[in-house]
């Protein structure tokens, strides 16, 4: 389709699909999946934007991206200020425009999902992201007003990295603490290479330091410094450790050889680079038959890596249905193309192991739809005697983390909530002890990426108003 | 980046001592305590217990045995290398308290970590009975050192070669059915050294403190790597442990989870001699 034809509003723009490696190839890599829109497949796409005089995409977004706004400046090719645009809400378009679950965000919200697809919001995101990256057009801003007051953000997740690059650029002395080795928390040990690129996540890294933030590795907060040892340097501290705790079944067999909670196997092989084992040096879990227990981005993230590193037959075991899945579509999608299997209305009960401990199989249970519970989902419920035993070498759990204790610790007087996580006033991100804040998954327990990145935006707000009184 | 300030040789070439320069770890490392550490970008993270801090609190002792691919390249480095990553404290700290009359029982590169904990217990005023065992005479560490903490002291060699002929269990026996004040033990060496103590002490109801060692990755509670039977519970022994009840331990679990990676250790040394 010509350009001329999009100026004629009979000839219907459908909805651009982003060019993507082909899936039989794929799984035979760790390159990323889709390559991005093309500038002409860019300016197609923003073309089909209506440009509503109130538009709900903006509500769906968690920071309230000039969505129109940034749009209307792809379909004028002006790809640099539209990264600008965008930029003023969102310090890592990259990351988002590739990682959100845009459907049940911006895009479920588009004016056009009424009659046809939405707008494919997240794309042009990343297409303006990775455009101004490629093009050199990155420039740090000048930080007119120097602060002399300090802040300690400890987790170099998606939310910590946000409240820091907005109190940077307020004037503050901005240090994070990380835990690991490497810095960008769940999006660098967590998300796949394939999904999303760690050059990318090191780049908006680099950044942040180059504004001047200063990267603390290797400091586990709570055993290193407590909290009330930070207070003592830092005028303000914003927690952001995340979720990091696995959750496991408590079933029999579930300490076997060759059982993983997702986040180990996850660490191994992105973090730790044990797809490239031997050159690294990590181990990396091998099975032919990998069972992935769980319906979530992270479920997907498991069976797709397994698929990549050797298994032969990969299949998901989820206890609910398709229709409750939590994890994005275009994961689901994506995961389905690649050949991976689903049993779903399954549940297993108890590992078998081998005579040298090592998981040979899992017994599972059947399950249907009953009522709905506190999630509004139906409650799955087993089906008395329908067990049945799947082979497998390989299982990894993955039905989500809670929250990492080693904080609370050595911090008696941060308020938990009934789930453990950090209570906090929602509108400041002000947990009880004073000048100490939390977000992200911390607070919410597992959540988005966006939604962290909105509370580290919100604590710096709170944060600056209080400073600077 | 970690500079290594000082270098020993401890046991013929195979337990080698460092002491490293992180004052902000120093600081705050209590006995029991351990770091994770990586020595290059491609490296893998090992724990490593922290067997002495020196008294400025600038620098922190580690001791460890050769054993595979990362404890190897750890020895390739000399005074004034760096390592790349050290990241603790990590674990909870022995729990270190006035009981009476207590055994320490060590064996092997244990006994680097087993004197750390000795030297607190010391300090807080207990009677101390120390056995400490070996392969042979040439691997045994540390054995001035424990001698002058324990109020007494044996010494065994599985082969004879140096003080008592056996395992650090026979001593052990002897001493639990002579003493009755005996309110504590506390071993860490080989798998199959604490269980057999744990044993041992069950029978009359003696507390046992172990220290574990499962494969670790984070260490900080993150992956569940490392998770050990606690009495039937699953517990992550980098943020529950290292130290455990000996008599509520499942041995024989984490002895086959250690095994877990055999094969790819192998091939991980054979690539880096390549
Ligand atoms: C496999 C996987 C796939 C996912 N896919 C998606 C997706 O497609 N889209 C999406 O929107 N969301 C996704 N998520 C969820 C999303 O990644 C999280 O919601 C988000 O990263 C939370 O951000 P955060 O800032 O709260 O912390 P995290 O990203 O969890 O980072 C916390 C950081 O704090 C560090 N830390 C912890 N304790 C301490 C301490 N005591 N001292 C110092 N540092 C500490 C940790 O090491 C970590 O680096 C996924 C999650 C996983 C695990
Ligand atoms: C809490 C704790 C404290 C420890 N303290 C000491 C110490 O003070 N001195 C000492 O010599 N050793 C100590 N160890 C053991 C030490 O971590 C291993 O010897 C080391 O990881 C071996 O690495 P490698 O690459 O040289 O050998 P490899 O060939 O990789 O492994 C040899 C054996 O070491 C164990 N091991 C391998 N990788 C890991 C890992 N990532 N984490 C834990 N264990 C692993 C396995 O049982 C394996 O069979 C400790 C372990 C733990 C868990
Ligand atoms: S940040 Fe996420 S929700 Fe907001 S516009 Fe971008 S893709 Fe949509
Ligand atoms: S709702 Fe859809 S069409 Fe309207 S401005 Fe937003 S993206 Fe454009
Ligand atoms: S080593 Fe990861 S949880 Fe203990």
């Amino acid at each position: 389709m010509s350009k001329q034809d999009n100026k004629n509003p009979k000839v219907k723009i459908p909805r651009q699909k982003m060019p993507e490696q082909d899936a039989t190839l794929r799984i035979l890599n760790f390159m990323e999946v889709p390559y991005g829109f093309t500038s002409e497949l860019a300016v197609l796409e923003a073309e089909r934007c209506i440009q509503c005089k109130k538009p709900k995409c903006v509500d769906g977004c968690p920071v309230n991206i000039d969505i129109p706004e940034f749009i209307k400046l792809i379909s004028e090719e002006k790809f640099d200020e539209a990264a600008k645009k965008v930029k003023e809400r969102n310090i890592l378009p990259a990351v988002c425009g590739r990682v959100c679950p845009q459907e049940d965000q911006c895009e479920e919200l588009c004016i056009l999902s009424v009659k046809d697809e939405p707008v494919a919001i997240g794309n042009l995101e990343r297409f303006v992201a990775d455009y101004e990256r490629k093009m050199g057009l990155v420039k740090a801003p000048i930080i007119s007003k120097k602060r002399n007051q300090k802040i300690a953000v400890v987790g170099s997740g998606p939310g910590g990295l946000t409240c820091a690059g907005d109190l940077i650029q307020l004037g503050y002395a901005v240090t994070i603490f990380e835990a690991l080795h490497q810095a960008g928390g769940v999006l660098v040990y967590g998300i796949p290479e394939f999904r999303l690129p760690k050059a990318i996540v090191n780049f908006e890294i680099e950044y942040l330091q180059k504004l001047g933030c200063k990267i603390e590795l290797n400091h586990i907060i709570g055993n290193l410094y407590t909290v009330d040892e930070l207070l003592e340097d830092f005028n303000s501290v914003y927690i952001g450790v995340g979720a990091g705790l696995p959750r496991f079944m408590n079933i029999t067999g579930e300490n076997l050889c060759n059982v993983y909670s997702a986040n180990e196997y996850l660490t191994r092989i992105n973090l730790m680079k044990a797809y490239k084992f031997p050159e690294y040096d990590t181990p990396m879990p091998h099975g032919n038959r990998v069972a992935v227990i769980g319906g979530g981005n992270v479920a997907m993230d498991c069976a797709r890596n397994a698929l990549r590193t050797g298994a032969r037959e990969v299949t998901i075991v989820y206890r609910r249905s398709r229709k409750e899945m939590p994890a994005r579509n275009e994961e689901i999608h994506h995961a389905e193309q690649e050949g991976i299997n689903f049993k779903l209305l399954t549940n297993p009960v108890k590992y078998i192991g081998d005579k040298s401990n090592w998981v040979k199989g899992m017994e599972c249970i059947q399950m249907e739809l009953g009522e709905p519970d506190e999630s509004g989902r139906r409650r799955p419920v087993p089906i008395e005697g329908s067990n049945f035993v799947y082979d497998c070498d390989l299982a990894i759990v993955a039905i989500g983390n809670g929250p990492n204790p080693i904080i609370f610790h050595t911090t008696p007087d941060l308020k938990l909530n009934k789930w453990d996580n950090i209570d906090v006033n929602p509108e400041t991100m002000e947990t009880s002890k004073e000048f100490v804040y939390a977000g992200g998954d911390i607070v919410t327990g597992a959540s988005t990426v966006i939604e962290a990145m909105g509370a580290g935006r919100i604590a710096a707000n709170s944060i600056h108003k209080k400073l600077s009184k | 980046m970690f500079e290594i300030l000082s270098k020993s040789e401890m046991a013929a070439g195979t337990i080698i001592r460092f002491d490293i320069k992180a004052p902000k770890i120093a600081k705050k490392i209590k006995p029991g305590q351990f770091i994770i550490l990586r020595t290059s970008e491609t490296g893998e993270r090992i724990p490593i217990t922290v067997a002495d801090v020196d008294n400025l609190g600038e620098t922190i002792a580690i001791i460890f045995q050769v054993v595979g691919k990362t404890t190897a390249l750890l020895r390739s480095l000399n005074v004034g290398d760096f390592i790349k990553d050290v990241v603790g404290p990590l674990g909870k700290p022995a729990v270190i308290e006035n009981l009476g009359t207590v055994v320490v029982v060590g064996g092997g590169t244990g006994i680097a970590i087993l004197h750390h904990i000795t030297k607190a217990l010391k300090k807080s005023g207990n009677k101390i009975i120390g056995i400490i065992g070996a392969r042979e005479k040439d691997m045994l560490i540390l054995e001035d050192e424990m001698r002058l903490l324990c109020d007494e002291l044996v010494v065994t060699t599985d082969d004879g070669s140096y003080g008592k002929k056996g395992f650090v269990t026979d001593p052990l026996k002897r001493y639990i059915s002579d003493d009755d004040s005996i309110k504590e033990v506390y071993t860490i060496g080989p798998i199959i050294m604490m269980k057999n103590v744990c044993k041992i002490t069950e029978k009359k109801k003696i507390k046992t403190m172990v220290s574990l060692n499962p494969v670790m990755v984070d260490g900080t509670g993150m992956c569940g790597c490392c998770r050990v039977s606690i009495d039937n519970e699953t517990k992550f022994c980098c943020v529950d442990g290292p130290d455990f009840e000996g008599h509520k331990v499942d041995f024989e679990e984490l002895e086959k989870r250690n095994a877990m990676y055999l094969k790819d250790e192998k091939e991980s040394l054979l690539f880096s001699v390549k």
